[in-house]
C-alpha cells in the first residue's frame, strides 16, 4: 500500500528518533553530562515519573530463531521528564544508572524540538563515533583469530 | 518439624562482624574493587549473572566480592535482590543471528561463511600455570603472547552478518527446523509454579539458569551412553546482542543496550519417519555471558530431554524431565541441602526418643527394668 508522504516524514522522525535513543541508551555518564553542558541552557525538566530501576525479562529464541522463552532477567533504568513548555522526554537503558536515564529522557525532549534537533545530533555524534570505533575494534581483534582448519589426508593402508 | 529458636543474637551478631573482617583480609593490601572484578573475573560474573539469571556485572560483581568469591552465595544474593525490583516488561526476542561476534566456532563445516574466529579462548592453550602472571603487568609468555595488546586484523568487514551454521543445513532440509513461533507468550517459571510434563520453553528457561556443574555431568553422562544421541558442535557463538524493549508510553520499540550471550547449537543424530526423510535434530543452550561449557552442556541435556518427542527409548538419568529440571537450580539446591546445619534440635529430640525406644523392644527389656539397671 502506498504511504502518504505525510506518513512516511512520520516515519522518518521516529528511525530518528530511535536512533537518538539508541545512542543515548549507550552513552556513558560523562559523555551525558558533557552533552547536557553542550546543549545548556535547558529549559527546568519536571518528573513524570519518578525514575527508577527495573527488570525487564529478556526472551531468546529457541533454536535461535524459533519460538520465544524466556532466558533472564536484565536490570534497567528508566526515566520520563517533561521539559518547561516542552516535549515529553524518556530514557530507558539497561544497568542502575538512573541519573544516567534522566540525562538521556532530558536530551530526547529536546531532541524533539525542532529548533535545537540539530545540536542535539551534533552532541551526539562523538558517541556514535566511539561506538563505531569499539565494534570496529572488536571485529578487527576477532578476526585476527580467523582459522582455517585443514583436514589432512588419510593415509592408503 | 520446625520449630523457632531464640538467643545467640550476640554470638551471630559477632560472627557477622568476624565474617566482614576475614572478607576483607590482609589489610596492608589493597581491598579489590568492583571494577577489577567485573574486568578481570569476566567468568566468575558471567556465571553469577547466568544462574543469578539478571544481567547486570556491577551486581555481580559486588555480589562476588560480599561471597568472597563463593560463586553459588553470590548467585543467591543475585536471586534475593531481583525479587526486589517491579518489571517493567518483557524484551523482544534477542537476535542471535545478528550477534557483534567475538567468538565462532563449528565443529561440522571448516569452510563457513563469515569463518572460523576463535577469539578469546582457552582453547589451544598449553594449560601449564603461567607464572609470569605472578608478577604484577608482566606478559605472559606460557602461550607465545607478545603482551596483552590483542593483534587486529585490517580485513575485517563491518558489514559481514555470520549466518548461523543450522541456517546453512537447514537451507537444504537435512535438519529439524525450530519450533515456529506461534505468537503464543512462554510459560515464566518466576511466575507460576512448575507442573510436569513442560514445554520446551519452560526446559530451556530452567536449564538456562541452572547449576553448570550439574548440567555438565548431565551432559557428560549423554556422551557416555546413558542416552546418546551422537552430537557434534553444529555452531558456538558468543557475542554482543542487542536488547530491544517495546514501550508502551512511545508506542515504538527502543534499543536500550547490549548484552553479551554465547549461544550452542548441537547437531545430533537422525530421525525419520514413513513421512519424513532422515534429518538431523538439534538440542539449543543460550547463556548470560562467555559461558561456552554451560552453553554446550545445556544444549545436550535439553536434547536429551526431547526423547518422548522424537520417539527415542527413555531410561537415562538426563532424560528424565522431572528429575534434571526440579534438581538443576542451585540456589534451591543449596538452599535444601544447608538448612541442615541450623538447629533441628527438636526433630532430634524425637528421634532420638524413637531410636531408643526401638532399641528396648529390640531387646525386650522395659523402662521400668533400664531405671532399676540405673539404680544399682
Amino acid at each position: 500500500m502506498p504511504q502518504t508522504s505525510e506518513n512516511h516524514s512520520q516515519d522518518n522522525e521516529i528511525a530518528a528518533r530511535r536512533a537518538a535513543l539508541a545512542t543515548l541508551a549507550r552513552a556513558r555518564r560523562d559523555e551525558l553530562e558533557s552533552m547536557i553542558e553542550r546543549l545548556s541552557p535547558l529549559p527546568a525538566a519536571s518528573e513524570l515519573r519518578p525514575a527508577e530501576v527495573g527488570l525487564v525479562m529478556l526472551r531468546g529464541r529457541t533454536g535461535g530463531d524459533g519460538a520465544p522463552f524466556n532466558l533472564g532477567e536484565a536490570t534497567v533504568s528508566r526515566a520520563a521528564i517533561r521539559l518547561e513548555g516542552g516535549a515529553t522526554g524518556f530514557g530507558y537503558r539497561l544497568g542502575r544508572d538512573v541519573a544516567a536515564a534522566r540525562r538521556g529522557a532530558v536530551i530526547d525532549a529536546l531532541w524533539q524540538d525542532p529548533a535545537r534537533r540539530e545540536a542535539v545530533e551534533a552532541a551526539l555524534a562523538p558517541v556514535r563515533a566511539r561506538l563505531v570505533a569499539e565494534a570496529g575494534t572488536v571485529r578487527a581483534e576477532t578476526a585476527a583469530t580467523k582459522v582455517d582448519f585443514f583436514t589432512l589426508v588419510r593415509g592408503e593402508d | 518439624m520446625y520449630v523457632a529458636a531464640k538467643g545467640g543474637e550476640k554470638a551471630i551478631r559477632n560472627a557477622h562482624k568476624l565474617l566482614a573482617k576475614r572478607r576483607r583480609g590482609n589489610e596492608n593490601l589493597p581491598s579489590v574493587t568492583l571494577e577489577q572484578i567485573a574486568a578481570q573475573l569476566t567468568l566468575a560474573v558471567d556465571r553469577v549473572m547466568a544462574e543469578g539469571s539478571l544481567y547486570d556485572t556491577h551486581l555481580a560483581a559486588l555480589a562476588i566480592k560480599q561471597a568472597r568469591g563463593d560463586l553459588i552465595e553470590a548467585i543467591f544474593l543475585i536471586r534475593a535482590f531481583r525479587t526486589t525490583l517491579p518489571r517493567f516488561g518483557n524484551s523482544r526476542p534477542l537476535d542471535t543471528g545478528d550477534m557483534l561476534v567475538r567468538r565462532r566456532v563449528s565443529a561440522t563445516f571448516k569452510d563457513l561463511p563469515g569463518g572460523q574466529l576463535l577469539g578469546p579462548t582457552f582453547d589451544y592453550t598449553h594449560r601449564l600455570l603461567d607464572t609470569s602472571l605472578a608478577v604484577p603487568d608482566e606478559a605472559g609468555e606460557v602461550d607465545d603472547q607478545a603482551g596483552a595488546a590483542a593483534m587486529r586484523a585490517d580485513e575485517a568487514d563491518p558489514a559481514e552478518k555470520m549466518p548461523r551454521v543450522t541456517d546453512l543445513i537447514g537451507a537444504e532440509g537435512l535438519i529439524e527446523a525450530s519450533p515456529a513461533d506461534d505468537g503464543e507468550e512462554p510459560f515464566d517459571i518466576t511466575r507460576a509454579p512448575v507442573s510436569f510434563p513442560v514445554d520446551r520453553a519452560t526446559r530451556l528457561q530452567t536449564l538456562a539458569r541452572g547449576d553448570e556443574g550439574y548440567l555438565l555431568a548431565l551432559g557428560y553422562s549423554t556422551q557416555r551412553g546413558y542416552a546418546r544421541s551422537h552430537p557434534f558442535v553444529g555452531e558456538i557463538r558468543f557475542g554482543d546482542v542487542e536488547v530491544i524493549l517495546d514501550v508502551p508510553e512511545l508506542g515504538f520499540p527502543v534499543s536500550i543496550g547490549e548484552v553479551q550471550l554465547t549461544e550452542c547449537q548441537m547437531v545430533n543424530q537422525f530421525k525419520g519417519s514413513a513421512e519424513q526423510p532422515p534429518q538431523f535434530t538439534r538440542g539449543y543452550g543460550l547463556v548470560f555471558g562467555q559461558c561456552e561449557r554451560k552453553a554446550m552442556s545445556m544444549a545436550l541435556v535439553e536434547r536429551a530431554l526431547r526423547w518422548a518427542e522424537l520417539g527415542e527409548e527413555p531410561g537415562a538419568p538426563a532424560q528424565d524431565e522431572e528429575f534434571v529440571l526440579s534438581h538443576c537450580d542451585n540456589v534451591q539446591a543449596t538452599g535444601f541441602v544447608e538448612h541442615l546445619k541450623l538447629p533441628h534440635y527438636v526433630d532430634f529430640q524425637a528421634e532420638l526418643d524413637l531410636v531408643r525406644r526401638m532399641r528396648r523392644e529390640a531387646s525386650g527389656r522395659t523402662p521400668a527394668d533400664e531405671m532399676k539397671e540405673a539404680a544399682e
